[in-house]
């Protein structure tokens, strides 16, 4: 990273760091949101920009990790600590059992089995009013007093989320995270130079449902309620949005698309309930007008100015 | 060092790969001929695990090796470069190399270590001896087709082979790419002692560096034999050089 790149962070986490100083607590909150939804996608990105891997119902994950946490809350008893450890293991978890029945499957058929059973699950939650509270959902979570009010909120999740965001970049530089881009180019070619290929996707669906347990769980301290839209495909959907309208090939990308979509689809719901339309025709104007998304088109145009390619065809 | 028999693998009703056989002994190179089509990169398939045969035996330094994945026969030291360009496109030249490096040193499952450190002088000294170190920071997006088809050497380099298997190696490049490209070859025969199991169209290629030649047509093998016995062979003339240009 160049020194402008670390300055120019620098200055846009403290301005974050401000942000519960003079907004309103409305904003506050949206800003908490938008911060939580932007590690959503980023966790995504890790196996669908990076791992190639079609992981089209990531909501699941958010979702197992926000009741997890929610069910040690309110029914375990033990300290607060434990619940947020937990949601996200759990989310973990079924990353891996959700990843071992899906992966033998190829690209677009590991997709479509997971939006599947990603709706049985979310078909139980709706259903099982005594343990997820049904489709009503769990509302007024006690919170631990260090993190109940929105300020003290916001703090919480844009620690939990810059710590999250610093460890995937870590994994996207190591070994593993080569291995996982050079899968997502060319499994055929990573099987051939020794690297079962199976085995490291599934630690990447393992690690991605982690993370997006962590945003589940951070949404919970945020919003103290969950509910089964949570885990409804839509939202998978929408996360993979922000994936692609950000850049799905660069690791900023998915944070910025968030912060667009929920941005927008807070003003738009003010105005009109078609929000699912206004999503549907922003997908469509990113796929034909940017398709490497805002930050990947930029990254792009950036580098065209440095370097110029050189010699050879195509 | 490699003995394949009577291997056999159909594709929908076609008969690709008919009861072939082949030797291949350690230090040998050995080219594979044959017309278009005759199964020679489906041969090659057959014995890397990435397309499991329907009958027949691989047998790899005297240990039974068919039908195990990919990346299981990689790890008994057999690499392969393939005939259609088959890198990581959006990674670097030396990251392509790098990656199949560090999966030789089973380090693939590290996620907290950079990868920027791990593995340079391996990845430099390879990509020296196939000439590629001036071009190391290039995606390999930018290429030359040539020097694409030589990163295929270099990757599979990476995983520190005794058996090397080259589809096409020289295919599509420039006269000049191609006279460095078999200068590598016998290079890695000589020096390194590498076992080679090559196919090719250019017969000037073929006799120029192999020690034997196994001839394929329609799936099946006409002759294994030395370069002037398959030369002399009648069926060999009928069937495949009899049309061709090549001077006998
Ligand atoms: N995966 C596959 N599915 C169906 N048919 C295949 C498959 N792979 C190869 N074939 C067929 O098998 C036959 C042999 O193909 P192969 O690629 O092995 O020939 P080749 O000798 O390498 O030819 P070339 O010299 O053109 O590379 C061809 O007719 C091809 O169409
Ligand atoms: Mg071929």
């Amino acid at each position: 990273m160049s020194r402008k790149t670390i300055s120019g962070m620098g200055a846009g986490i403290i301005i974050l760091l401000l942000f519960p100083v003079f907004l309103p607590r409305f904003y506050v909150y949206l800003a908490s949101v938008i911060l939580l939804y932007g590690l959503l996608a980023t966790s995504l990105n890790l196996v669908l920009g990076y791992g190639g891997i079609f992981q089209f119902h990531h909501a699941v994950f958010y979702g197992v990790g926000a009741y997890g946490t929610t069910l040690m809350l309110t029914k375990s008893g033990l300290p607060a600590i434990f619940a947020f450890i937990t949601g996200p293991l759990v989310s973990a978890a079924f990353g891996l059992v959700l990843g071992i029945i899906c992966i033998r499957l190829s690209r677009l058929y590991f997709g479509m089995l997971q939006i599947s059973l990603g709706s049985l699950v979310w078909a139980i939650v709706y259903r099982w009013y005594a343990f997820t509270g049904g489709d009503d959902g769990i509302h007024g979570i006690p919170m631990p007093e260090m993190i109940s009010s929105p300020k003290s909120a916001f703090y919480f999740t844009f620690i939990i989320t810059i710590i999250s965001l610093y460890i995937m970049w870590k994994i996207i530089r190591s070994p593993f995270g080569s291995v996982l881009q050079g899968i997502r180019d060319n499994p055929v070619r990573s099987g051939m130079i020794g690297i079962n290929v199976r085995r490291h996707q599934l630690l990447a669906l393992v690690l991605a449902g982690f993370f997006a347990g962590v945003a589940g769980s951070l949404f919970v301290v945020v919003d103290n309620s969950v509910f089964p839209d949570m885990l409804f495909w839509t939202l998978s959907m929408e996360i993979v949005i922000m994936c692609l309208l950000g850049g799905w090939f660069t690791f900023l990308g998915p944070m910025l698309g968030a912060a667009v979509i929920v941005g927008l689809r807070t003003f738009v719901s003010m105005y009109t309930v078609y929000w699912a339309l206004v999503l549907g025709i922003i997908m469509v104007l990113v796929i034909f007008f940017l398709p490497s998304g805002i930050l990947g088109y930029a990254v792009e145009k950036f580098e065209r100015g440095f370097r110029k390619p050189e010699g050879g065809e195509q | 060092m490699l003995e394949v028999t009577s291997i056999s693998k159909t594709f929908a009703g076609f008969k690709a790969v008919n009861s072939a056989n082949l030797t291949v002994r350690k230090g040998e190179i050995v080219a594979v001929i044959g017309p278009n089509g005759a199964g020679k990169t489906t041969l090659f398939n057959l014995i890397t695990g990435i397309v499991k045969p329907d009958s027949g035996r691989v047998l790899f330094k005297n240990e039974d090796i068919t039908g195990l994945q990919p990346h299981e026969i990689s790890r008994k030291r057999i690499s392969r470069s393939f005939q259609v360009v088959n890198v990581f496109q959006r990674l670097t030249v030396f990251e392509n190399v790098q990656i199949s490096v560090l999966s030789r040193e089973r380090m693939t499952w590290n996620i907290f270590t950079p990868s920027a450190g791990l593995a340079v002088k391996e990845t430099d000294t390879i990509l020296e001896s196939v000439g590629l170190l001036d071009k190391k920071n290039r995606t390999t997006a930018l290429l030359s087709h040539g020097d694409r088809k030589v990163l295929e050497i270099a990757m599979a380099l990476g995983g520190d082979p005794e058996f090397l298997i080259l589809d096409e190696p020289t295919a599509g490049m420039a006269a000049e790419e191609t006279s460095r490209c078999i200068e590598l070859i016998k290079m890695l025969s000589r020096t390194m002692g590498l076992t080679i199991l090559f196919c090719e169209h250019d017969m000037e290629i073929v006799f120029g560096i192999a020690s034997r030649i196994m001839v394929m047509v329609r799936g099946c093998t006409v002759i294994q034999g030395s370069c002037d016995e398959v030369r002399c062979n009648e069926a060999v003339q009928d069937a495949y050089l009899g049309g061709s240009d090549v001077c006998l």
